[in-house]
């Protein structure tokens, strides 16, 4: 049980405190309420461009990072495709340090010319990094714009194009930063060695005079449902043939998400799950193989993606993994089986709430979701799930028209 | 009145603070099997990690030290592979393990309330494992497999490459697994190896997080009569052949859009005097994202994601190292604003402001590393492996607080000297 405090200024800046005395440290966290899937089609990448532009140096602190290292603080930012977190971990005594810098890069950031070409470069780097100069590095970019016609979710935050990228204004960086990132579009977390009162103080005194933006309304496209099962064939230079395929599964709200996350656990949680021992102990047909989604928001994507074994046919590799699928739609689970995948989840959940760092991080994404009590409710959402509801939603989600199958052969 | 935004708030100096590394409890099991453990954490959770001395450095042939540490949950005399493996995760517990140069690990991570449950499981895989042929085979299969991806990736090449030159491939340090090496593994060498190393090898346990009660007893009754401890192992002595030659490009794959660089000379252990300063001038070089490497390649000039310097300290011996990926076209400048902030640092003192930053900055991520249970039994792990005591802790604090840049000028000149490093670009 996480307890927390919750408080808003009056320009709508959401502030929750966690206090955990036993810690010499705190972790000051700003999450805003953007991500990639709020981007322009046409300027895709935009988001997390904007993460490492948030180091560029703020309107009256030339250097973002300095004064946080001074003060022996460490910071670091994250962008997905529904939120951007930034987040420090500073000794508790120096916090308001984190304060000062944090709230100074809300009121605005400097623009600096300079930022925005350097940072373009590094981005262009780590896409070359990550998503060029990597085996099957491509494979996500693909499977995102096959399993998606609509919703935004069909690039990645990295952005659907390099040219996007290097592509990027100043009146494009300016005109992004006063839409989004407004206090009444963020989330500020305190967790650790800190007071209540402390808080609301320093809240005040440096969040409280930032004017609020216009409110940010989300219209995203929803995404139409999927009539008919797509496929893709991809040759590149890899050692080895690919298989990717995606079912379009319900999003956070979705009364089926705790279910669907329990799925993807029998399939594919760990050693034990049905993937890797019937398919790669068993039948050695996969070299490794993988089920999991991503948690979205919105509507997302349950996957299931491994690496064929040398000698092996694409055609029965797919008919090995839909074997799979077929028996956790058709035969009930038994009820051990169940209660392996549930106490798995309270032990991932238990182990994550180790640090004050990975507590800020999950009640300021459960705040963006509505409130940030449901990370505290989370335990006893899994533990009501029955063999039922797991074999209902499976039999929902793994139907061949809402499949998208990407094949990926080695040239080789 | 307006807050004033222009100046910082007053902050406390990290280098003024109290820092601590909490002492552990330590017993020892019937076995003489010790056991060094940190009681506390605000989650019901825990970790048991047994350490045996079968890391690499013991192998005769390449791979088998590995290969063993991983198959030994793949079956024991009473229980299949799966048998074990959905044991230990029916109770959301993890065991992972990991092979090392000197060690190879056993790592349990579980709940407190089914540590009486899995525990046993731990004590079984230790005293009999039976290595199924079966499992051997799958493992060199898909191994083989993740050898032939991993090639494809100019980063793997790199990391491999670079410990050759430094230690020589006839070193535990330098040397690598290639695919005749997984095919020539067999069953009798995973065994002789396991029976040696594990069922009658040498173990250290370390537990930190929230302890049942009983926690003596359960590892006394499931480790503590184990065949441990019984017979002494000798620690392996490897000389280390460093390469002649200094620089290196490779072209791993034509069409690649980057090259991975890899700068390193040899640098001695942590029990060498100017460990603790070196790590000071570590950081000023490129040991955190404020670092001079970051910020003149990465900030200033955008020719890379990221860039990266460390002092790997293995037991016997190490090395200073910068690594990172760039642009194709940006390599060669790329390496040659590298030697550029290496002469800067022999011939020009570090400024007192920078110097108080990275002091302050590296105490206040100490403070931030021993965070937590975990944290400070792993803090202990590492200095009780590699013969260190509390002292290096606080004589190591000690000297970042202190440490001048006079001091810091004459180890870059000491060290930082462009031609003892190798130099290596893969593509």
């Amino acid at each position: 049980m996480i307890q927390f405090e919750k408080f808003q200024l009056d320009n709508g800046l959401k502030v929750l405190v966690h206090q955990d005395t036993s810690t010499p440290m705190a972790v000051v966290n700003v999450l805003y309420n953007v991500g990639a899937k709020d981007e322009d089609p046409a300027k895709t990448g935009f988001a997390h461009l904007f993460e490492h532009l948030m180091f560029g140096g703020s309107v009256n602190i030339p250097v973002y990072d300095e004064p946080l290292q001074r003060a022996g603080g460490e910071n670091n930012a994250y962008t997905t495709n529904d939120l951007t977190n930034y987040y420090c971990q500073i000794p508790a005594e120096n916090i308001e340090t984190a304060f000062w810098l944090e709230s100074d890069r809300m009121l605005s950031l400097a623009f600096s010319k300079k930022s925005l070409e350097v940072q373009r470069k590094v981005v262009c780097e780590e896409f070359k990094e990550h998503y060029i100069n990597k085996p099957y590095g491509d494979a996500w970019h693909k499977m995102r714009s096959l399993a998606y016609t609509k919703h935004p979710y069909r690039w990645m935050t990295i952005g659907a194009s390099l040219s996007h990228v290097e592509d990027a204004t100043m009146q494009d960086v300016k005109d992004f930063f006063f839409q989004f990132y407004r206090p009444n579009n963020a989330i500020l977390v305190v967790t650790g060695n800190v007071q209540i009162d402390q808080v609301k103080v320093l809240s005040e005194k440096w969040f409280g005079p930032i004017e609020a933006g216009a409110p940010y309304v989300r219209n995203l496209p929803k995404e139409p449902v999927q009539e008919k099962s797509r496929t893709m064939d991809v040759r590149a230079d890899v050692p080895l043939d690919m298989l990717m395929m995606t079912w379009h599964m319900g999003g956070r709200f979705d009364e089926g998400y705790h279910a669907t996350d329990l799925i993807t656990e029998v399939l594919g949680g760990g050693t034990s799950a049905r993937l890797y021992e019937q398919l790669i102990k068993v039948k050695q047909i996969f070299s490794s193989i993988d089920c999991y989604h991503f948690g979205t928001v919105d509507p997302g994507l349950l996957v299931i993606e491994g690496k064929l074994v040398k000698g092996i046919s694409m055609t029965v590799a797919e008919k090995a993994v839909l074997e799979e699928v077929e028996k956790i739609k058709n035969e009930i689970l038994d009820a051990k089986e169940v209660q392996k995948v549930i106490n798995k989840t309270e032990s991932v959940i238990c182990f994550e709430d180790m640090s004050i760092m990975n507590r800020a991080h999950s009640l300021a994404f459960y705040e963006l979701l509505g409130d940030a009590d449901l990370m505290n409710k989370e335990l006893s959402l899994y533990q009501k799930v029955t063999p039922t509801m797991i074999q209902q939603t499976a039999q929902k989600i793994f139907q061949d028209n809402n499949r998208n199958t990407l094949y990926y052969y080695s040239k080789s | 009145m307006a807050v004033d935004r222009i100046v910082a708030p007053i902050i406390k100096d990290a280098i003024d603070f109290d820092i601590q590394l909490k002492p552990y409890q330590k017993f020892a099991l019937d076995n003489g099997v010790e056991v060094y453990a940190f009681e506390g954490g605000s989650q019901e959770v825990l970790l048991v990690d047994m350490v045996f001395d079968a890391g690499n450095t013991y192998e005769e042939k390449n791979w088998v030290a590995a290969a063993t540490n991983f198959l030994l949950k793949n079956g024991t005399s009473a229980k299949s592979s799966f048998e074990i493996t959905d044991a230990f995760e029916f109770y959301g517990a993890h065991l992972n393990r990991t092979c090392t140069n000197e060690t190879a690990t056993v790592t349990l991570h579980c709940l407190t309330k089914h540590f009486e449950e899995v525990i046993p499981l731990m004590g079984e895989i230790v005293a009999a494992a039976t290595f199924p042929e079966k499992e051997i085979s799958i493992l060199k299969q898909n191994q083989i497999q993740r050898l032939l991806l991993n090639l494809k990736k100019g980063d793997f090449i790199a990391n491999r490459l670079i410990d050759e030159y430094l230690f020589g491939f006839e070193h535990p340090y330098g040397k690598y697994s290639v695919e005749q090496d997984y095919k020539n593994i067999n069953r009798e060498d995973l065994i002789t190896f396991y029976d040696k190393y594990y069922k009658q090898g040498k173990c250290v346990i370390f537990i930190a997080g929230k302890f049942p009660s009983n926690i003596e007893v359960l590892l006394n009754k499931h480790i503590g009569q184990l065949a441990l401890n019984k017979k002494e192992i000798k620690e392996q002595i490897h000389p280390i052949v460093s390469a002649t030659q200094k620089k290196y490009s490779i072209v791993n794959d034509a069409a690649s859009v980057q090259g991975s660089i890899r700068l390193a000379r040899p640098f001695p252990n942590r029990h060498h005097p100017d460990f603790p300063a070196a790590q000071v001038l570590n950081n000023i070089f490129g040991g955190f994202f404020g670092s001079r490497l970051m910020s003149n390649i990465r900030e200033d000039k955008g020719y890379t994601y990221g860039i990266h310097s460390y002092l790997q300290n293995y037991k016997h011996a190490g090395a200073w190292m910068v690594s990172t990926d760039a642009g194709k076209d940006v390599c060669k400048a790329t390496i040659e604003e590298v030697y550029k902030e290496m002469k800067k640092l022999r011939e020009t003192l570090v400024e007192p402001e920078e110097l108080k930053l990275v002091k302050n900055y590296m105490l206040g991520a100490l403070l931030g590393d021993l965070d937590g249970p975990f944290q400070i039994i792993s803090r202990w792990k590492s200095y009780l492996l590699n013969d260190l005591t509390a002292d290096y802790f606080y004589n190591t604090i000690q000297v970042v607080r202190e440490v001048q840049p006079e001091h810091i000028l004459a180890l870059a000149n000491t060290y930082l000297k462009e031609e003892d490093f190798y130099e290596l670009v893969v593509y």
